[in-house]
């Protein structure tokens, strides 16, 4: 292509593409950026006087030497990862059993079974939970009914059940991407797998997780950020001790009207979201690029 | 190195059945294509011989074991896929070494086995390719490379020219079979193409829907096609077939009236049952010849003529509606519309009963029964 029609054509298509762009820059500059700057402001303030505030990081030290709020903290990042894990290890089969397994409609019949749970919203969907397993609810009346146990049994409001929840809530997000990765990944290339001499694990392991590891990625990237950033789970299923990163959040913007010391919470959770997405990418050998393709 | 045995072997998928009862033999080191139209069966045999399908029912022998239960990688077999199923994320190098790597071989016995498959192939500059940077007729390569490092004793080909150009088709079965004859290793290839089969094959197996028509060598299967499908699909252009009635019955000798009202007799065994009814007559277009001599001859008009440089293709029409392909020299000035008369040896003609089953034939000079 001649210099004259490059540069011609190239104003007008990079034109074209920023006048495209402007709604997506538009809506990212004022409900991610703005607000993100202005959280990062809010929590690098002390309010010393009414209306009087000065540059501070005490909102950060706070965090730092009250033991309540960094367990919380770390918990939630060590419970989100064993949520996001447990979902891939679930999600993983059954997305290989409707992408690889299944032929015609069942495999449309299967795939909507994993979407029929998000028909209803997250709050009902969570109370279905809790009928089930509240003391006086459907699980412990048949217990009792049937005789195995003598008295009614609360399955509510422990780490066991926030980790079901969890991974309910996450299946679906996990269970797409790992679909259409596998549908992506030839027949061939597996049966070529079983006639140079693999066996079922050696073929997952050296071909089918390595084509599968971008949809792997993205899966678990989304699981993390929503178990994360989850309120409704874990306050309803865990109850009073769930100790959930969000909640404390939600204390110190709503109970406590403290909203610079929220700010910084909400600040330390995006640091935390960041930074293990990036380990975890790293430690996969995936960019972000990839797991978007 | 092995022999392979299939008795009676059946294939089903739900109630749909694809394989009525293959029975056939291979012997060490031959180069067996099995060849047949779209859909008859042919990948479905082969995938079933590499233990990638079950088998409905019969016995499948390698070496005379059954190996019918056998996993893939217990049957010592090595498959080239139709679509090379080469590993995206693998280097050319390690996409080779895979099945090596998969056996525990030590990796200098490794290193060198996929360095000598590289050198014969060609392919020692690419190693550190990955597939995605590779040609077509490369990635082909790299396909067969992964099957000769394990020095398997079967090696299966699932169409592996018909991703290429013609040019390069042509080039690779000429290295295919280079190739065979350098290892000297039973092959077993599946084809659509009858010219394919015809330039490779030791043996040909012929299938269609599912049954094994005949097996032969290519010459065999040439000149003395068993059945009326095999005469139509060996052989390009296609055999002419024209309806015939028999008019009467001597001992090694059938008196048939062909289309222009003549009568013609051919040497055929024939019993005198079929006195009066029609059966089908084939005669392949290189056997037939406007200045030719013979006992056979047709009249028609040319519908199309094809030039093909060394040699004209003559559609002709015949009086009673069917139509013939003749074969005419470059030189030849005949135009659509023309009258034209052929004429053929007794000798050339096949004959086909109701079922398409093949007559005897006796007296069989050179030219029409030259085997190998
Ligand atoms: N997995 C399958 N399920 C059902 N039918 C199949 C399956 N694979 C192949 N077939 C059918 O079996 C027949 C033979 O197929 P195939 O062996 O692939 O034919 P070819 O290789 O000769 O073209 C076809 O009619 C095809 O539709
Ligand atoms: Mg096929």
């Amino acid at each position: 292509m001649t210099a004259a029609s490059s540069t011609g054509q190239g104003n007008g298509v990079r034109l074209g593409v920023v006048l495209l762009a402007t709604p997506l820059l538009l809506w990212l500059l004022v409900l991610v950026i703005l607000p993100h700057v202005d959280l990062l402001l809010v929590s690098l303030r002390e309010r010393i006087a009414f209306r009087q505030y000065e540059f501070s990081f005490a909102n950060y030290i706070a965090f730092f030497v009250e033991p309540l709020y960094w367990n919380t903290y770390v918990r939630t990042a060590v419970m989100s990862i064993m949520a996001t894990v447990l979902t891939l290890i679930i999600g993983f089969p059954v997305s290989y059993y409707i992408a690889k397994i299944m032929r015609g409609r069942g495999k449309n019949v299967l795939f909507m079974m994993c979407l029929i749970p998000f028909w209803v919203s997250e709050l009902v969907r969570t109370f279905g939970w809790m009928i089930l397993l509240r003391e006086s609810g459907v699980i412990s009346s048949f217990l009792q009914w049937a005789g195995l146990v003598d008295g009614p049994v609360e399955m509510l409001y422990n780490d066991v059940t926030i980790m079901v929840g969890l991974v309910y809530t996450s299946m679906l997000f996990m269970v797409v991407p790992l679909v259409s990765v596998l549908d992506s990944l030839d027949d061939s290339l597996i049966e070529a797998g079983y006639d140079l001499g693999g066996n079922a694990f050696t073929v997952t392991r050296d071909i089918v997780i390595p084509h599968a590891m971008p949809g792997i990625a993205s899966g678990c990237i989304v699981v993390f950020m929503l178990t994360l950033g989850n309120y409704l789970t874990p306050n309803l299923l865990g109850g009073k001790d769930s100790l959930w990163f969000t909640e404390q959040i939600y204390t110190q913007f709503i109970t406590r009207f403290n909203w610079e010391s929220g700010s910084a919470f909400g600040f330390l959770l995006l640091v935390l979201s960041s930074l293990i997405v990036w380990i975890g990418l790293k430690l996969s050998r995936q960019t972000l690029a990839d797991t978007v393709r | 190195m092995a022999d392979l045995k299939l008795d009676q072997i059946r294939k089903s998928y739900g109630a749909v059945d694809v394989l009525h009862g293959v029975d056939l033999d291979v012997k060490d080191g031959e180069f067996v294509v099995f060849v047949g139209p779209s859909g008859c069966g042919k990948s479905t045999l082969l995938r079933i011989i590499a233990g990638l399908e079950d088998i409905t029912g019969g016995d499948l022998m390698i070496d005379g074991d059954i190996v019918n239960t056998k996993s893939p990688r217990d049957r010592g077999i090595a498959m080239v896929f139709q679509s090379y199923a080469l590993y995206p994320h693998m280097s050319v190098y390690k996409n080779m070494a895979f099945g090596l790597k998969l056996a525990k071989t030590n990796k200098a016995e490794l290193d060198e086995r996929v360095r000598n498959a590289a050198k014969i192939l060609q392919l020692d500059a690419l190693l550190d390719r990955r597939p995605a940077e590779l040609s077509g007729g490369q990635r082909q390569r790299v396909a067969i490379g992964r099957a000769i490092v394990r020095q398997p004793k079967v090696f299966l080909f699932d169409e592996p020219l018909s991703n290429l150009d013609a040019a390069l088709r042509v080039q690779t079965r000429i290295e295919i079979a280079k190739l065979h004859q350098k290892l000297k290793s039973t092959i077993i290839y599946v084809t659509h193409d009858q010219i394919e089969a015809m330039t490779l094959a030791d043996k040909i197996v012929v299938l269609n829907a599912g049954n094994v028509e005949q097996v032969g060598s290519p010459m065999e299967l040439y000149h003395h096609p068993k059945t009326r499908f095999v005469a139509g699909f060996i052989g390009s252009p296609a055999m002419n077939f024209t309806r015939v009635t028999i008019t009467a019955v001597e001992p090694g000798r059938v008196t048939v009236q062909t289309p222009g009202g003549k009568s013609a007799v051919l040497p055929f065994e024939v019993t005198t049952d079929h006195i009066g009814t029609e059966v089908e007559l084939g005669i392949r277009p290189e056997h037939m010849g406007l200045d030719r001599a013979g006992e056979l001859g047709v009249d028609g008009e040319v519908e199309v003529v094809e030039k093909l440089g060394d040699s004209v293709y003559l559609y002709v029409r015949l009086a009673n509606g069917d139509r013939v392909t003749l074969r005419a020299p470059g030189h030849c000035r005949i135009k659509i519309g023309e009258a034209v008369s052929a004429r053929a040896d007794a000798a050339a003609a096949h004959l086909f009963d109701r079922n398409g089953q093949a007559f005897a034939k006796l007296d069989c000079p050179e030219e029409y029964s030259a085997m190998e």
